[in-house]
């Protein structure tokens, strides 16, 4: 689904990744972990196409296609949806008007046809449902004034609705509340099947409580410099990363 | 239309910036000969079969408006005007007065179709009377003799000074007095033509009536004219609409528009402003100099303003509103797009007279380009206006580096009893709202589009449903090319 190889990429002249190796097949959740400043955000932003970074070397295939020459919304018509660690406020911009319109220009870009007001709200009622979340969700503007577990919540309502191939959770985590974390977790595992990766990064062993990945990724000073199987993340939390990775 | 056509077209449209509007109809125009004297008074007096009080007023607001100069005070510049150098007049050629659509030139209703304005009897929008006003004249004037049967008089301002002297004579520059200012004054001595609005009493319009202002001919101004007059306890919701050919050359509109509501009459005045803007580098494009006005003559009457401001390459327009009845209400809401080299100095005067009366002032400028945007509004409450109150929200939105807002409010509060609250907030599209749209799907111009639909809301939903859609394409398609 997604291969990574030698990614390097800089921030205003600062080389952040330092050479990525890393492949995601379909159907597998892999954890990313590492300590603040390791290039865990940047390697999000990369990947999604966020302008500001440059990428000096390397490649990334995402579905057999060259996922570094594409726009970000065409990343995002091919299946690849990035929950961001601070989801961005879109003061008067309702919530359902800005899920529609996504989910047809996703639509559209995949040659399907366009949902009507009325197809939209029955799907998102029942997507909301699954969640356990209010329709309130959707009748608000995006995100303003949500408390930091709603601005998470609605991240994984979107991904839900858009259902991409992969998910980026960025620090999904951070900021939530037990319940919260379990509703995130829950929307996760409930996509998680063949058709379904998602790239899990994190700082915690918690959330991967209740996201148990496939593998685990130690990132540091912009390398992978360990990878193994779900325990590894135990190992890191009762070790450190210093010693875990030495 | 033919797909060939439309392709054609929209390529068209995408290489000019978007406007659609652009078109030229050729049609064998008169003319009344270039310049600005009293005999171009009088000829435009006389092609309209006026009563000699008319030609006087027309006259004395040439020689007054002789002795004015043109302001400069707005945050505007702009070569000066010649005015000699434009034609007053410019009709269509017909044999005469057309009684009904059939006699109005294929041409011209082919235009009005182009523009998404069907007149034909058959295609007509549905709930919306529209007069179609063609350079200096009206063309056509749709659902009159439905809106006759409630006694409403909807039709061009020409064809009321002579079905309905009495009231023209009573109510015009009632409101705007000729020597009101510089543009109004030039209007009153050229006005050629517009919509007039009379609403009986206690009546509520059934439906939309709407006014669409065609500048097409070149070398000329357009000068109208309306006038509203909304008697005691009637209803009314008024809608204009205005496009121009793209040309090199600035065309000059000075529109003098005037509201009066009556006693527990409600006006409600919507504007999608949409003239030609210029092209990317400031060459062409329409002055939009215009006074409009409304007075809240009775008690508890209310007049609201809603303007889209997407077109023009200089827009200079403070609808207003006096409010002298006890009680009554002024509202003003605005959206202002300026993008390219676009200028515009908008806003709203509010003069509390009457007791207890209150304004609202919603006003959001957004700058895109090298736009210019400035928001300039006055509250003046008079001593006698015990109670009144105002609340004035400025918020402007910039896209890009190269653009500027500006807010500049007065406040002259003689009255101890008055509240005013002024808010004023300036702000940017993010990098991180747009990347955040395009993660999710959306194109650059879908997510400008959404963030400044988003922005515009509170003014938006005032506008008729019809309209608000309308409008919400155009904030999109005038603010295409403004990023990335």
């Amino acid at each position: 689904m997604l291969k990574i190889e030698g990614l390097t990429a800089e921030v205003e002249g600062k080389p952040i990744l330092k050479g990525i190796d890393l492949e995601v097949p379909a159907g597998e959740v892999h954890a990313i972990m590492g300590p603040n400043g390791s290039g865990k955000s940047t390697l999000s932003y990369v990947l999604s196409g966020r302008e500001g970074y440059e990428i000096t070397g390397g490649s990334v295939t995402f579905d057999g296609r060259d996922l570094l020459a594409m726009e970000p919304e065409e990343r995002a018509a091919a299946g690849l949806f990035l929950a961001f660690q601070y989801p961005v406020e879109l003061p008067g911009v309702g919530n359902a008007n800005f899920l529609r319109t996504a989910l047809n220009a996703i639509r559209r870009a995949r040659g399907e046809a366009e949902l009507d007001a009325m197809q939209f709200l029955k799907l998102a009622r029942a997507k909301l449902k699954a969640l356990h979340m209010s329709e309130d969700m959707i009748k608000r503007n995006v995100n303003v004034g949500f408390s930091g577990g709603e601005k998470k919540r609605n991240e994984v309502l979107q991904m839900a609705l858009l259902e991409p191939k992969l998910a980026i959770l960025d620090e999904t985590d951070s900021g939530l509340d037990i319940d919260a974390l379990k509703i995130v977790a829950d929307g996760v595992n409930a996509m998680r099947g063949p058709g379904f990766s998602a790239l899990v990064i994190t700082h915690y062993q918690r959330l991967l409580d209740h996201i148990v990945p496939d593998r685990v990724h130690v990132l540091m000073g912009g390398r992978i410099v360990k990878s193994g199987p779900a325990s590894l993340a135990l190992e890191l939390e009762a070790e450190g990363y210093a010693k875990v990775a030495a | 239309m033919p797909a060939v056509a439309e392709t054609i077209e929209t390529v068209q449209s995408v290489q000019e910036g978007g406007y659609k509007w652009g078109f030229e109809t050729d049609i064998e125009m008169e003319f009344a000969p270039k310049g600005l004297n009293e005999d171009i008074v009088r000829f435009i007096s006389k092609k309209k079969n006026e009563p000699e009080w008319l030609l006087e007023w027309r006259l004395k607001a040439f020689a007054l408006w002789r002795k004015m100069e043109e302001p400069r005070w707005a945050a505007v510049s702009f070569p000066p005007i010649d005015y000699q150098d434009a034609h007053y007049y410019a009709a269509p050629k017909q044999k005469a007065a057309p009684k009904s659509l059939d006699e109005v030139d294929p041409e011209l209703l082919r235009t009005y179709e182009k523009l998404g304005i069907p007149l034909r009897e058959q295609e007509r929008l549905q709930g919306i009377a529209v007069d179609a006003v063609f350079d200096s004249v009206s063309v056509a004037t749709t659902f009159k003799d439905r809106l006759e049967k409630e006694g409403i008089i909807f039709c061009s301002i020409s064809e009321a000074v002579q079905s309905h002297p009495e009231l023209v004579r009573e109510y015009l520059g009632s409101v705007v007095p000729q020597a009101d200012n510089f543009f109004a004054a030039l209007n009153s001595a050229v006005f050629t033509d517009g919509s007039f609005v009379y609403i009986p009493k206690g009546v509520r319009c059934p439906m939309e009536l709407s006014t669409y202002f065609r500048i097409n001919a070149k070398s000329t101004g357009q000068f109208e004219r309306t006038l509203i007059i909304a008697d005691a306890g009637s209803y009314v919701s008024y809608l204009e609409g205005c496009t121009a050919p793209m040309r090199d050359e600035n065309q000059l509109h000075a529109a003098v528009v005037e509201l009066i509501a009556l006693d527990d009459a409600t006006i409600k005045y919507s504007t999608v402003q949409n003239w030609y803007p210029g092209d990317a580098e400031g060459r062409g494009g329409i002055y939009n100099f215009v006074t409009k006005r409304g007075a809240c003559r009775g008690a508890r009457s209310k007049i609201s303003w809603t303007q889209v401001e997407t077109g023009s390459a200089i827009t200079w327009k403070y609808p207003s509103c006096i409010l002298q009845g006890d009680d009554s209400v002024g509202e003003f809401y605005s959206v202002a797009i300026t993008n390219n080299r676009q200028q515009a100095d908008t806003g709203t005067k509010m003069f509390h007279i009457g007791r207890n009366t209150r304004s609202t002032i919603v006003s959001k400028g957004i700058s895109a380009g090298r736009g210019q945007n400035t928001y300039r509004g006055l509250v003046k409450i008079s001593p006698k206006a015990t109670g009144a109150r105002n609340f004035t929200q400025c918020d402007s939105l910039l896209i890009g580096d190269q653009c500027g807002a500006h807010t500049v409010p007065y406040i002259e509060n003689r009255c101890l009893s008055a509240k005013v609250e002024h808010e004023a907030t300036t702000s940017r599209i993010a990098e991180d709202q747009l990347f955040y749209c395009r993660q999710r799907g959306l194109s650059e111009e879908e997510a400008v589009g959404l963030i400044v639909n988003g922005f515009c809301r509170e003014v938006l939903k005032e506008l008729p449903m019809e309209f608000a859609v309308e409008a919400q394409k155009l904030l999109a398609i005038s603010l295409e090319g403004s990023v990335g």
